[in-house]
């Protein structure tokens, strides 16, 4: 772990980092830095920060580190780290949180996952389930990867396990308006908070 | 009696279609019945959870409300790991306090008491009831076939939420590969994340986890993975091939290691065929593996019925001659105590 200059660090920073701990439900305290969530991890390999790192950069509130960083959104939400932690700290929801915080603050690091997330929920929104064919579609071009797995497309076609009619659950209107209210509920909640905590 | 409410899922027509297929399969032979849930519709999976927790918490309790309303008194039941997990922590967090439950209800805008229990197709099975009926209906039994049980992440974690098997030695799925007569191999992966949606979201960063799982199970001697999952199946089944690619291109030995729903196979020992299961359509080819491991369970109970023809020879022969011994000693017995009377009559002289 590089060395970092804790004079930068403002309150607000600090702030923020402890809003990111509650999100989580997690007491930044309770971790002692043990790093067993970072040897059980199955991505520690491909990530820019360990799991461990992450906790202890929201301990020293370098909150810019924490937002920038590609470990969040890397992260597959397994749950071995929570489950394993002898703390107790639930680091799972701990990575949910900063990606969130990262995804509010227009950071989103990792651009691909942002991405599929987002015409994931798209999807769901127009249709109620999850159409396989179209979710692949709208990712590969809007991320510009357009021909990933377009030879698995062809195999599963031949497998009838996708076809061109789209899926609809009947009640699609009544989920496109399901997540409308989330979403701003999700709003309301975000933009109370920020009014309590002044700039975090 | 068996009955429950049933959450597909997206997959279960699609990319998890085999899983459906030998589901039913099975149900029908065990007399398990599933009623689909009307108008279900995704559980948002990660993806929601990652967009927003009223996002997470909203979609699933739709479904569940409904379950509650049309279905009730029957349990939910979802196949697909990651439907379970969505399912279950919005539950979770439904029950959690009076507080949560309002907010779920106004999230819906619907009725909801959160009174429906959601648990896993494994746990279905799993329960008593499920495993007499499995163990009654088994023709054929799954001998020779080494398996590698693969529950992935969701089925047991976080276990707040998903508490059903043991989070990082599971058993039910162990338990019921042994009862069709399967041999499950110990190994380290049984738990191990296949990588989800990440697969797709950052395939590069993200395969590694794949190639990770199948080492491990052949390192350990399985011949093949056996799942419960559609997401964890397609990551391992559809990228294999991906994978022993790069392997070979690396110079290393391509992995022969096919992927089954534990459904699949419990209907192969119910006497089901390949295409009636859905084995016929995977990606890696599943049906030589099974032919092949049949065939050696044909040559093993011949081996066995030799053996145990031998033994039996080996056991007449045996008492045979304990009985011939016993017969000798008797007549010399007899011999001697003639003699001895003789003798004494001749001394009596
Ligand atoms: S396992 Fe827990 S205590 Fe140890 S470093 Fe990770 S979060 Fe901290
Ligand atoms: S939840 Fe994320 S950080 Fe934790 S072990 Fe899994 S991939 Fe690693």
């Amino acid at each position: 772990m590089r060395a970092i200059d804790l004079s930068a660090i403002t309150d607000e920073d600090l702030q923020a980092c402890a809003a990111i701990a509650a999100e989580a439900g997690v007491d930044l305290k309770d971790c002692y830095q043990c790093g067993k969530c970072t040897a059980g991890c199955p991505l520690a390999e491909s990530m820019d920060l360990m799991p461990r790192e992450i906790i202890r950069f929201l301990q020293l509130g370098d909150l810019e580190t924490v937002l920038t960083a590609k470990t969040p959104w890397i992260c597959a939400q397994c749950d071995v780290c929570s489950t394993r932690c002898p703390q107790n700290v639930d680091i799972c929801s701990t990575m949910r949180a900063v990606r969130l915080a990262s995804k509010h603050a227009g950071k989103q690091p990792v651009r691909e996952a942002d991405i599929f997330d987002d015409a994931f929920i798209a999807n769901v929104k127009s249709h109620g389930v999850s159409n396989e064919q179209y979710l692949a579609a709208a990712y590969n071009l809007k991320s510009g990867h357009l021909m990933q797995d377009a030879g698995n497309a062809i195999r599963m076609l031949k497998r009838k396990m996708v076809g061109v009619a789209v899926h609809n659950s009947q009640g699609r209107a009544e989920v496109a308006a399901l997540v409308d209210r989330a979403l701003a509920a999700d709003a309301k909640r975000r933009a109370d908070a920020s009014g309590k905590g002044g700039e975090a | 009696m068996m009955k429950y409410a049933n959450f597909p899922g997206c997959s279960a027509n699609t990319t998890g279609k085999s899983f459906t297929i030998s589901t039913n399969y099975v149900a029908k032979k065990i007399g398990c019945e599933f009623v689909d849930i009307p108008d279900w519709n995704c559980c948002g999976t990660s993806a929601a959870a990652l967009t927003s927790p009223e996002l997470a918490v909203a979609l699933p309790a739709r479904s569940l409300a409904i379950a509650e309303q049309k279905l009730p008194g029957l349990d939910v039941v979802a196949a697909c790991a990651g439907c379970y997990k969505s399912l279950r922590t919005s539950l979770v967090y439904a029950r959690k306090s009076a507080e949560n439950l309002e907010q779920v209800r106004e999230l819906i805008d619907m009725p909801y008491e959160a009174t429906t229990d959601v648990i896993s197709l494994l746990e279905a099975f799993s329960a008593p009831e499920a495993r007499e009926a499995i163990a009654a209906k088994v023709v054929k039994k799954l001998r020779c076939l080494k398996v590698a049980c693969y529950y992935g992440c969701a089925m047991v974690r976080p276990v707040e939420v998903c508490d059903f098997d043991d989070p990082e030695d599971p058993q039910s799925m162990d338990e019921l590969m042994a009862l069709i007569g399967a041999e499950p191999v110990d190994w380290a992966f049984k738990t191990e994340c296949c990588g989800a949606a990440q697969q797709m979201a950052v395939p590069k960063e993200a395969r590694p986890m794949i190639e990770r799982i199948f080492q491990n199970a052949w390192a350990n001697g399985a011949d093949c993975i056996v799942t419960s999952c559609p997401l964890c199946m397609l990551n391992l089944d559809m990228r294999e091939a991906e994978i022993n690619k790069a392997r070979i291109a690396a110079g290393k030995e391509p992995f022969d290691i096919p992927c089954y729903y534990f459904t699949e196979l419990i209907g192969l020992a119910f006497g089901g065929q390949a295409s009636e299961l859905g084995i016929d359509i995977h990606f890696h080819p599943a049906e030589q593996l099974l032919q092949k491991r049949a065939q050696d369970a044909i040559e093993l109970e011949k081996a066995e019925a030799a053996a145990r023809a031998e033994e039996e020879r080996r056991q007449a022969e045996l008492a045979e001659r304990i009985a011939r011994k016993k017969a000798e000693k008797a007549a010399k017995e007899a011999a001697a105590a003639k003699e001895g009377a003789d003798v004494g009559k001749e001394d009596a002289r």
